[in-house]
């Protein structure tokens, strides 16, 4: 039951701190986007962010930065298991489920719904 | 009465709606966190179908983004990120959102510069930027490892 807790608190926290950075600064969501992804690579490589995902589990893999932590843990394995290639195939590697998901069903959407008037 | 440009400025802030961030970051933390605790919810139930963590994970990601690309092209999930703000933008849905709402809205461009390419107006930084971060990553990781060996 208190993961459950956990995965609330800090998944809305997260998205609190996205909130205040909307209202105090002049940030459009697409820079929110991209700042959550390096935040999450950067918290992940500095050894943060896995505790956090310990305790808060889809609290912290569900935002943004946890698909950073995603990119820099297949880095991580990849380096360890092929040296210098790990570079270049960790990150898209674990990532992969993810963004082919987006890009179908965001493919899927275009074909089956009709754009809004504006 | 003469309007100048200040005045002009006092008098659209004066009638535009404020955004009240003492509701918005509320807002954005219940409905996100209530995101956040779906997803606990799919990656548990995964977990309890037999699937390691790490698949049970992708899982998860995948169902959300079903759902997320669903509600958007139904055109439900605009009307709940007018109240949630960030709390629809920052979870992995908003990203969906992200990648099928300019997808939608570019049918009418054709298939190839439109949907083809609109596809990737959120997608395409949040993954070019976050792949060239895991990279720097990657490259001091190897580092490291060099002068450890």
């Amino acid at each position: 039951m208190l993961e459950y807790i956990w995965a609330f608190i800090i998944g809305g926290a997260i998205c609190a701190v996205g909130q205040v950075l909307i209202d105090y600064t002049k940030l459009t969501p697409a820079r929110i986007l991209t700042g959550f992804v390096v935040a999450g690579v950067l918290l992940s490589a500095l050894g943060i962010y896995q505790p956090l995902i310990d305790v808060a589990g889809g609290g912290a893999t569900v935002p943004l930065t946890g698909f950073g932590h995603l990119l820099a843990e297949g880095i991580r394995k990849d380096v360890e298991e092929k040296g210098l290639l790990g570079i270049f195939s960790g990150g898209l590697t674990s990532s992969a489920a993810g963004i082919t998901a987006a890009m179908l069903f965001g493919l899927a959407a275009a074909a089956i719904f009709k754009p809004k008037d504006k | 009465m003469e309007i100048k440009p200040e005045l002009y400025k006092d008098m659209t802030e004066a009638v535009s709606p404020k955004s009240k961030s003492y509701v918005n970051i509320p807002m954005a933390f219940l409905i996100g966190g209530a995101i956040c605790l779906l997803g606990e919810c799919l990656l548990n139930l995964f977990e309890y179908m037999g699937l390691p963590k790490d698949e049970a994970g992708s899982w998860t990601s995948i169902t959300l983004v079903f759902l997320s690309a669903l509600l958007t092209g139904l055109g439900w999930y605009e009307r709940i990120a007018k109240h949630a703000g960030a709390g629809t933008l920052v979870p992995i849905t908003g990203f969906a959102n992200g990648v099928s709402a300019p997808a939608i809205e570019a049918k009418t461009e054709g298939w190839i510069l439109g949907v083809g390419a609109k596809i990737f107006t959120i997608a395409g930084p949040v993954i070019l930027y976050g792949t060239a971060a895991s990279v720097v990553y990657g490259i001091c990781l190897v580092v490291v490892k060099f002068f450890t060996e």
